[in-house]
C-alpha cells in the first residue's frame, strides 16, 4: 500500500491505497463521487474526465498513486456556493445532453477548452473535445452549450460580475 | 478493468530510477504519462512487476537550448512540447506533429519520450524525430549513451534501449533560418491514429528547394526516412511539378502494413497524396 494525499473538490483527501488503484475507481469507490463515470477500457470515450491541477485528464487513466500531492475538480467540485457553473447551466439550457453518461467529462473538458480559448469557434469546440465520444446527442447541442457559456463567461469577466 | 497487482516505486532522481529498476529486474516497466501502459494494464495485457513512475524527477522535463541543437527532456509532456517557444522556433515540425496526437487529455498526460519509447508504427512523433536527425540520451547501469533517431526504432513496439534504461532526453539539430514545416496526417475519425502521416521540413533559397527532410508515419513497422523524396527535391525549383515529381517516391523502401485502417497498397498511394500535400505546405506552394 501507498499513502497519498490529494485535494478532491477542495477537501483534502489522505489514504493508502494499492498501485494499482485507477484514480477515477479512487473517487468513486473510496471517495464515493460517483458524478465522475467510467466508459470505457481504452482511454478513448472521455466521459472518465477530471481537472488535475486545473488541466483536462481521463481519470481512468491516471494512477491514484501519480496524483499524490495534486488537486483534482470533478462535475461535484464545480458549482459554486450553491450556484451552477456557466457550462453547468447552458448543458441545461441547450438540451447539451440526453442520457448524460457523457456529460461530466464533455463539461469539464469544455471548462479547460474554455480557460485556454474563451471564444473557439464551433471547429475548435469540436476539435477541443475530440477526446469526448457522445452516444446521444449528435454533438450539435453540446456545441451550442459550450458557445453558450463561453459568451456567458465573456461577458461577466468584461462587468466582473459572477464567476 | 481494474489493472493486475503490481508494486510502485517513485523515485526523484534518474541515478535512483536506474538502481530500482536494476534491482527489479526484467519484469519492471517504466511509468511515464502511462497513456499508452495503463490502457495495456487495464486490458490486462502485461504483468509488470512494479512500475517506475518517472513522474517525481523534474530533471526530465522542459525544453532547454543548447546552441546548434535544442533538448527536450523525455518527460515534457505533449501539450508542453507544443507550447514551447524553443520547440515553436527551432523544431517546427515536432510542435505541428504533437498537436496531431491523440486529444488534449491523452496530451495533458503523455510525454515525448514515453511516444519514442513505446515505438507504435502508428505514433506520430518516431516519424519526426527520425526526419530532425534526433538523438536520443538513454541512461542505464552502464551509464548515459547517445543513439541516433536512425538507429533507435527496430520493429514493432521495440526500440535500442535496454530493458533497464531510461529515456532521459532527446537532442534535436535546429531547423533555422529558411525552414518551415508541415506534418500532414490522415485518419478516419477524430482522436485516432494515423493511418498513414508524412513530416515535411523544406527550407527554401531563392525560389529552389536547397534542403529537405521527409518522415513517414505507419509505412513500415518502423518509421521511413523518405530519401528519395528529399534526393528528388533538393535543387529543384520550389514548385507544383517538383513536389508531385519527388512524392511519387514515398513509397520507397517502405513495408506498409495491413489492416483495419487499410491495406498495403492503399497505403503506399495515401503516401504519394500526403507526401505532395505536406511538402506543399511545407513550402508553401499553391
Ligand atoms: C486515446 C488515445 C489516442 C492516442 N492517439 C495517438 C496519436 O494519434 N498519435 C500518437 O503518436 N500517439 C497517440 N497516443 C499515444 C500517446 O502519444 C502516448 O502519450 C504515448 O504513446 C506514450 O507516452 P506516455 O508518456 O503516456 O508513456 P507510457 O504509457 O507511460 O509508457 C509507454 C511505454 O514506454 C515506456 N517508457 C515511457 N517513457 C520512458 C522513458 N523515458 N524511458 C524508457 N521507457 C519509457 C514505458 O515503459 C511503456 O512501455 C494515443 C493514446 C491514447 C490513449
Ligand atoms: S473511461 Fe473512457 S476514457 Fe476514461
Ligand atoms: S448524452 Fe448520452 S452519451 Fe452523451
Amino acid at each position: 500500500m501507498v499513502a497519498v494525499t490529494m485535494m478532491v473538490d477542495g477537501v483534502a483527501c489522505s489514504d493508502e491505497v494499492e498501485p494499482r488503484l485507477l484514480l477515477a475507481h479512487y473517487l468513486r469507490d473510496r471517495l464515493g463521487r460517483v458524478g465522475t463515470p467510467i466508459g470505457c477500457d481504452t482511454t478513448n470515450c472521455g466521459a472518465c474526465t477530471v481537472l488535475l491541477d486545473g488541466e483536462s485528464v481521463k481519470s481512468c487513466s491516471v494512477l491514484a498513486v501519480q496524483a499524490h500531492g495534486a488537486a483534482i475538480t470533478t462535475i461535484q467540485g464545480l458549482a459554486g456556493d450553491g450556484a451552477w457553473h456557466p457550462l453547468q447551466r447552458a448543458f441545461h439550457d441547450n438540451h447539451g445532453l440526453q442520457c448524460g453518461y457523457c456529460t461530466p467529462g464533455m463539461i469539464l473538458a469544455a471548462v479547460d477548452l474554455l480557460r485556454r480559448n474563451p471564444d473557439p469557434t464551433e471547429e475548435e469546440i469540436r476539435i477541443g473535445l475530440e477526446g469526448n465520444l457522445c452516444r446521444c446527442t449528435g454533438y450539435v447541442n453540446i456545441v451550442r452549450s459550450v458557445r453558450a457559456a463561453a459568451l456567458e463567461m465573456r461577458e461577466s469577466a468584461t462587468s466582473g460580475v459572477g464567476r | 478493468m481494474i489493472p493486475p497487482r503490481v508494486e510502485y516505486a517513485a523515485p526523484d532522481s534518474v541515478a535512483e530510477a536506474v538502481s530500482v529498476l536494476a534491482e527489479a529486474g526484467e519484469d519492471a516497466k517504466v511509468l511515464a504519462g502511462g497513456q499508452s501502459l495503463l490502457p495495456v494494464l487495464r486490458l490486462r495485457m502485461a504483468y509488470p512487476s512494479v512500475l517506475v513512475d518517472l513522474g517525481r524527477i523534474d530533471g526530465l522535463r522542459g525544453v532547454r537550448d543548447e546552441g546548434a541543437s535544442i533538448v527536450v527532456g523525455g518527460m515534457t509532456r505533449h501539450s508542453d512540447v507544443i507550447d514551447d517557444p524553443l520547440v515553436r522556433r527551432h523544431a517546427a515540425l515536432l510542435a505541428a506533429a504533437t498537436a496531431t496526437v491523440a486529444d488534449p487529455q491523452v496530451r495533458h498526460r503523455g510525454t515525448f519520450g514515453g511516444a519514442l519509447a513505446h515505438a507504435d508504427p502508428a505514433g506520430d512523433l518516431p516519424a519526426v524525430a527520425v526526419a530532425l536527425d534526433a538523438e536520443m540520451v538513454a541512461e542505464g547501469p552502464g551509464g548515459r549513451r547517445t543513439i541516433p533517431a536512425s538507429e533507435f526504432f527496430l520493429d514493432y513496439l521495440q526500440t535500442a534501449l535496454d530493458p533497464g534504461e531510461i529515456l532521459c532526453e532527446v537532442r534535436i539539430p535546429k531547423l533555422d533560418d529558411g525552414w518551415s514545416a508541415h506534418y500532414e496526417k490522415f485518419s478516419r475519425t477524430a482522436q485516432a491514429w494515423a493511418v498513414v502521416g508524412v513530416a515535411a521540413a523544406v527550407r527554401r533559397s531563392n525560389g529552389t528547394i536547397a534542403e529537405a527532410r521527409v518522415g513517414l508515419t505507419n509505412m513500415s513497422t518502423t518509421p521511413v526516412r523518405a530519401r528519395g523524396v528529399e534526393a528528388a527535391l533538393t535543387g529543384k525549383p520550389a514548385d507544383a511539378a517538383t513536389v508531385a515529381e519527388a512524392a511519387m517516391h514515398a513509397g520507397e523502401g517502405a513495408n506498409p502494413p495491413s489492416d483495419l485502417g487499410g491495406q498495403a497498397d492503399y497505403r503506399s498511394h495515401l503516401a504519394t497524396v500526403l507526401t505532395r500535400r505536406a511538402l506543399s505546405r511545407a513550402a508553401h506552394i499553391g
